[in-house]
């Protein structure tokens, strides 16, 4: 028996997805940025590190915003948040934009694939696979 | 929801906080059609049973105002599990398992943007289903190795017939697993782990 044969499509136009910030309507969720670890503004990732920057919320947070801060504590990410809070990802922007601004928590910007891959970053990932 | 008993809100368990040395995180994606087993591989090497994030988005697509008061439009909600493993102290890795569909990779952009990697999961009984996202990540430049999850009743090929079938360059691994298993799941995440140094020390592909 042969499997099924791939047919590798071709870069029609309407297989071309939108560009982020170009103005189109193809990235509603992602319009929220967080300053980055150099001060560029840096879009808020699923595995952004959210961490509380004081333990107990101030009388003035909403209940979402105390529930939040609560979760993180310790760092987690906003994958994470979103899944304990039941919100989804788009809706995480808006609440921790509003931390952000007010300071009350912090965040650790994710390491993303770059043209030049890490190679000590891949090695310590290894190493860290190798001892599960 | 209702967050007026915010304080029993579940968080993560004690064992599942992460250290506050925890610096920052990379992803993974695991990518294949529905029963693939994606959400068993994440949930076989992640430290934290799988968790569950979601997003939405109306049929029009555009800001988040126009979705109020407007009963008629069609929400569309995708949802993704995802595990964890740290690495070390300072560094965490986050595995998704995702679906392959167009829609899907609309909502997600920025999730494949920026993994360091991806696994596509195929089934041989429905080799097809994994043709599309292969194509996406190619498009993208997203390296990827292929795991095939080895059901028992599902036709076996040989790798270069496969490698043949899904029209992939001799230098992209492709390997059987068994999702269910640690230690083979794992594996799959050393050979894509291995692929992408090797990128890295030729300096090909983005």
């Amino acid at each position: 028996m042969t499997p099924p044969q791939r047919q590798r499509r071709d870069l029609a136009p309407e297989t071309a997805t939108p560009r982020e910030g170009d103005g189109k309507p193809g990235n509603p969720e992602r319009m929220y940025v967080v300053a980055g670890p150099d001060g560029e503004r840096a879009e808020l990732d699923l595995v952004t590190l959210i961490v509380a920057r004081a333990t107990d919320p101030p009388p003035s947070a909403s209940p979402e915003q105390a529930a939040l801060l609560r979760l993180c504590a310790a760092p987690l990410s906003v994958a994470e948040l979103s899944a304990y809070l039941h919100l989804p990802f788009s809706a995480m922007g808006v609440l921790l934009t509003e931390l952000l601004t007010a300071e009350l928590v912090q965040a650790r910007a994710p390491i993303v694939r770059k043209a030049r891959s890490d190679r000590s970053l891949l090695e310590a990932v290894m190493n860290g696979l190798q001892r599960l | 929801m209702d967050f007026n008993g915010s304080d029993t809100i579940p968080g993560p368990r004690a064992e599942d906080q992460l250290p506050h040395t925890a610096q920052a995180a990379a992803k993974i994606v695991i990518v294949g059609g529905f029963g693939v087993g994606k959400t068993t591989m994440v949930g076989s090497v992640s430290e934290i049973t799988p968790l569950t994030t979601e997003e939405t988005m109306t049929q029009a697509g555009i800001g988040v105002d126009d979705n109020f008061g407007s009963a008629s439009k069609t929400a569309t909600t995708v949802a993704m599990d995802f595990g964890r493993i740290s690495i070390t102290e300072q560094l965490v890795l986050y595995l998704f398992g995702t679906p392959g569909q167009q829609r899907f990779w609309f909502l997600w952009n920025g999730l494949f943007e920026g993994a360091l990697g991806a696994v596509v999961l195929v089934d041989t009984r429905r080799l097809e289903v994994s043709f599309d996202v292969m194509g996406r990540l190619e498009e993208r430049g997203v390296p990827f190795v292929v795991a095939v999850n080895s059901f028992p009743d599902a036709p076996r090929y040989a790798i270069e017939e496969l490698r043949a079938a899904l029209d992939l360059t001799p230098d992209i691994p492709i390997m059987e697993c068994d999702a269910r298993r640690r230690a083979s799941s794992r594996d799959v995440l050393m050979t894509l782990m291995r692929f992408l140094h090797s990128l890295a020390m030729t300096g090909s592909r983005a």
